[in-house]
């Protein structure tokens, strides 16, 4: 209900990357602009809503890391040179690194749904989604999911060809 | 239904599918080269199927932009580059081709099925199938519905940097996972070589030991490495190919040596089944 707290309410503003193409550099984007954001002083998050190819946690350095649940939720993975920047990705929730997710469709879609309510984010000023290339379930939810909040718009990413 | 997609896939030899985990390491552009490639023998029939339906690109990459699909009697008709060369892709049923197909899983699934039943591909000796990135939807669908038919194995590509390899992994994994054998790994983007000094430079440094390191990890065969080209995306973005329009290039050899493996491997495995039978 709009009365309750949720865990995007101190979220700021939502940004997204997105491209149709893949291998453009959208998850590289995400990373060092939250890199960036958090050196002016931001309180930055990143939601990495690639779930078959979950790049972030590895651009990072915590792809061995864990996530824990608390009463609100999920506890994000904090990174950083001061930790300070809160990263949730699928990379987490692998039991192996090079496990496949094999997923259709409606597995994903709630899965994202999840993401989007069920972290807990804290104070933000800007968190970033990283997507995978497309046009389709992982977007569309995403985009479903995010429409009762803040969601500042999207940044697109291409390479020249 | 198994038995339509049966019957209308009887008359294809082998089928190819190449995969990647990552996106942007050169799926399209394989494909496209591998279908010229063994379209340059003129007594083979050769079909590419796009089943991209985000992201198709095949049709800029073989020409056909602003082609469009017919329907005769006997089903969908390919676009045809080559007369032994077809093509099939959503990109030919888009009334523009900046229209975004934004569908979820089921309905991609639907189209996917419609192009293995509907196409009237005919006598075919290669189906070589170009996937979107990822382990999702079109994979399992064509995984599924192809097992009408008998799939050679897969192409899986990859360029040199851990942050496409750990994508490439859970691809070969998905391919264990669906018992789809692997013909090997083909890693593009490794290494530049200047036209003007000759110096070679790693644009994606092999960080952790590259394709080849993973693949004698996992035990897969890698196919070949694949230096950048600037030609290469040039004749993609004009529709020609590349093996046609720069026959000297490094690049070149590496494609067609791979190439020549990836067919003596289908045609090993067909000699062997009829053994078999």
């Amino acid at each position: 209900t709009p009365a309750e707290r949720t865990n995007l309410a101190g979220v700021r503003h939502i940004l997204l990357v997105l491209s149709g193409k893949g291998g453009v550099g959208k998850s590289t984007i995400s990373t060092e602009l939250a890199l960036a954001l958090r050196n002016t002083g931001k309180r930055v998050g990143i939601l990495d809503v690639d779930l078959c190819g979950p790049s972030i946690p590895r651009m990072l350095r915590v792809q061995d890391s864990a996530v824990h649940q608390c009463d609100s939720g999920w506890v994000p993975v904090f990174v950083g040179q001061d930790k300070a920047i809160a990263l949730m990705s699928i990379g987490f929730l692998l039991e192996r690194p090079d496990d496949a997710v094999v997923w259709r469709g409606p597995k994903k879609n709630a899965l994202i749904k999840q993401f989007v309510t069920d972290v807990a984010w804290g104070d933000l000023d800007f968190l970033i989604v990283d997507t995978p290339p497309g046009t389709s379930d992982e977007h569309i939810s995403t985009v479903e999911a995010l429409r009762p909040y803040q969601l500042l718009g999207a940044i697109l990413v291409t390479t020249p060809q | 239904e198994a038995a339509e997609l049966r019957a209308r896939l009887r008359a294809v030899r082998h089928t190819v599918l190449v995969l990647s985990g990552k996106g942007g390491v050169g799926k399209s552009t394989f494909s496209a080269l591998l279908a010229h490639g063994l379209a340059a023998d003129e007594t083979k029939q050769v079909a590419l199927l796009d089943i991209d339906i985000c992201g198709p690109s095949i049709p800029k990459m073989m020409g056909l932009e602003g082609e469009q699909v017919h329907q005769s009697g006997s089903g969908w008709s390919p676009v045809y580059v080559e007369e032994n060369l077809g093509v099939m892709s959503v990109g030919f049923l888009l009334s523009s081709p900046d229209d975004a197909v934004i569908w979820r899983g089921p309905k991609k699934n639907g189209l996917i099925k419609q192009f293995l039943r509907d196409v009237d591909w005919g006598e075919v000796d290669y189906l070589i199938v170009d996937t979107p990135p990822g382990t999702s939807d079109e994979h399992l669908s064509i995984v599924q519905y192809l097992s009408a038919t008998h799939i050679d194995g897969a192409v899986i590509v990859t360029t040199p940097q851990e942050v496409s390899l750990q994508d490439v992994r859970k691809e070969i994994n998905f391919c264990r996972k669906v018992k789809l054998p692997i013909i090997g790994v083909v890693e593009n983007m490794s290494g530049f070589v200047c036209p003007k000094c000759k110096n070679e430079s790693q644009i994606f440094p092999p960080t952790t030991g590259g394709a080849e390191k993973m693949c004698q990890n996992l035990n897969v065969s890698l196919l070949g490495k694949v230096p950048l080209d600037p030609q290469i995306g040039k004749s993609c973005d004009r529709g020609q190919s590349f093996l046609a329009e720069a026959p000297e290039s490094p690049a070149t050899l590496s494609y067609r040596n791979i190439i020549q493996r990836i067919q003596e491997y289908c045609e090993q495995h067909h000699f062997q089944e009829e053994k078999i039978m």
